[in-house]
């Protein structure tokens, strides 16, 4: 980003009136302007969360807090519940017509799975950006990313407009594609689409990003404009993000995760897990002596 | 056996393989071009602007049209797409967005024995349902029995498409916080909405040639029909009570109508091709 641009996503307007009643009087609804948010207060707590996917148990036992306004890395070997367990950050694994769960999960200390909270209403709030770029082919790039405004009752020109260009311009795609908005989102490249999945996500102003291996099918470069776009997104958002590379999570995080077959072996900031992490099991994955 | 002699006869073998399933091949289009041939020979020379515009003359005078088994046909189609568009279309939401896969399972196999059973039976169903309470052959019924034909075709090929859509999609629209019907409205019926109608398309061509069911509910009719409740003339019908008359001028229009339903049924399928032509292009 140039100064100029990034100066422009500083001083976005408020971002989130709370879409939840809030049961919390600190609850930091405008992560936007820097004042009052306590760096303490985890955005989200999860707390003994079991998920089963009709009897197959596939998470154990999860408890953990994700730091606001910073990156939180999820490692481990394929099949051991990473994914799974972002999803349940956003209740998205209930797809799964066979998923069930246990324990809780508190975003900004309001529980997601309380029984009068609808899934949709924590979505908007959670966004999730996913591996694979799905732009929607029907649509423009400029609808791309309004979409999530227009279906959930935005029709105001000038509102979308705005958002538009804010959410490219966050995206680091706005100079790309500023002259050919109309054209099919299919058209642009594979990390072009994926930035463009990212300025959609951000166009609903959620409080949360989290990104299942957001880059693991991007080239080396796309790969490096995705983290550095991370880096700047942390300014204002909370991220969690799934990555094979572990390269990619000592650079972008500030917390790592570590999963292993349902468990979560480890939990802790990302230079002590990478350096001396208290478990022998850590220790072997990150070396890659094995998974 | 050499060698030698045993590629030899390989080659035979091969070679006879391919003939054999060539001519397969044009036996199967055969029939095609066969029908093309005799209805532009025996019709064409009926196809005139009389025959779109008037109505059928009494028996002994020569001359006359169809106009009013065109316009019949066309109304009798419209018919049936009010009725078998929207249960098919959401029938085939239903079986791929929502649901469990056991009732689904039933489902499916009912709309499928449903596009088995014979249009003759359907005629005889509608004919009890509708024309004997109504008291009267009507041109309500026909659409009906067409509709009726319709719902299950469009309900299977309405499924198979939307299950074309790959799920990132829908993912992705309910990630934003969109609800499901919105996703399903916007996101994937959009998506595959060529496909839908396309499978509408088909099923209209299947039914605009159905003759026996509207032998039950429609009837024929000589004349222009005003009302849904009288009987109405359709281009099939209007060729078998020619075809089977002992009259040469009926029969030669019988051939004309053949041909002019034989060409309405191909533009069909030609805007289908057209529709799907890119499809799969990304």
């Amino acid at each position: 980003m140039t100064p100029d641009q990034e100066k422009q996503s500083r001083t976005m307007p408020p971002a989130n009136p709370p879409r939840i009643a809030p049961p919390r009087p600190e609850q930091p609804a405008q992560p936007a302007t820097a004042a009052p948010v306590h760096q303490d207060m985890p955005a989200i707590c999860v707390d003994h969360l079991n998920v089963y996917f009709g009897s197959n148990h596939v998470l154990k036992n999860v408890s953990l807090n994700i730091r606001a306004r910073a990156v939180t890395a999820i490692i481990g070997p394929s099949g051991c519940g990473k994914s799974t367990f972002l999803r349940a950050l956003n209740r998205m694994h209930e797809l799964i017509p066979e998923a069930r769960m246990d324990g809780t999960i508190r975003l900004f200390g309001q529980e997601i799975y309380a029984p009068d909270v609808e899934p949709v209403i924590v979505r908007r709030r959670v966004g999730m950006v996913f591996q694979k770029s799905n732009p929607f082919p029907t649509m423009s790039i400029a609808d791309n990313v309004t979409v999530g405004l227009r279906l959930n009752g935005i029709r105001k020109h000038g509102v979308l407009a705005e958002r538009m260009e804010q959410s490219l311009r966050m995206a680091a795609l706005w100079d790309e594609v500023k002259d050919r908005l109309r054209a099919p989102a299919i058209s642009l490249s594979g990390g072009q689409q994926q930035r463009l999945c990212i300025a959609r996500a951000l166009a609903v102003q959620p409080e949360v990003l989290l990104m299942d291996e957001p880059a693991s099918a991007l080239d080396p470069l796309a790969t490096s404009k995705i983290e550095s776009l991370i880096l700047e997104l942390k300014k204002d958002y909370t991220i969690v993000i799934v990555t094979h590379n572990m390269q990619q999570a000592a650079r972008v995080s500030e917390d790592t995760a570590f999963f292993y077959i349902g468990e979560l072996v480890e939990f802790g900031p990302t230079a002590k897990i990478f350096t001396s992490p208290s478990q022998k099991r850590t220790e072997d994955y990150v070396t890659g002596r094995f998974g | 056996m050499s060698t030698r002699a045993h590629h030899t006869w390989r080659k035979c073998k091969n070679a006879l393989m391919q003939t054999v399933t060539f001519c397969c091949a044009l036996l199967v289009i055969a029939p095609l071009l066969l029908i093309f041939y005799t209805l532009l020979k025996s019709g064409i020379g009926s196809v005139n602007w009389d025959f779109f515009t008037k109505l059928p003359k009494p028996v002994g005078e020569s001359g006359g049209g169809m106009a009013n088994a065109i316009v019949g046909t066309f109304i009798l189609l419209g018919l049936a797409s009010m009725v078998g568009v929207p249960a098919g279309v959401c029938g085939g939401i239903y079986l791929s967005e929502y649901g469990s896969s056991r009732l689904n399972g039933w489902i499916r196999f009912g709309a499928d024995v449903l596009n088995g059973v014979p249009s003759i039976i359907w005629g005889m169903v509608v004919y009890a349902l509708v024309v004997l309470p109504m008291k009267g052959f009507s041109t309500l019924a026909g659409g009906i029995v067409l509709g009726l034909i319709m719902i299950p075709l469009i309900m299977r090929t309405t499924e198979e498409v939307l299950q074309l859509v790959p799920n990132g999609y829908r993912e992705a629209s309910l990630a934003l916080g969109i609800a499901q019907w919105r996703t399903i409205t916007q996101i994937v019926i959009r998506t595959a909405l060529k496909g839908i109608v396309t499978g509408i398309l088909l099923a209209l061509a299947r039914v605009a040639g159905e003759t026996a069911p509207l032998l039950f509910t429609a009837f024929g009719n000589r004349f222009w029909t005003h009302h849904l409740s009288d009987p109405i003339a359709a281009l099939p019908l209007q060729i078998f009570s020619y075809a089977i008359s002992p009259y040469e001028d009926w029969r030669r229009q019988a051939w004309a109508g053949a041909l002019v339903l034989l060409l309405l049924i191909t533009t069909i399928n030609v805007s289908v091709r057209v529709l799907t032509r890119d499809r799969f292009r990304k």
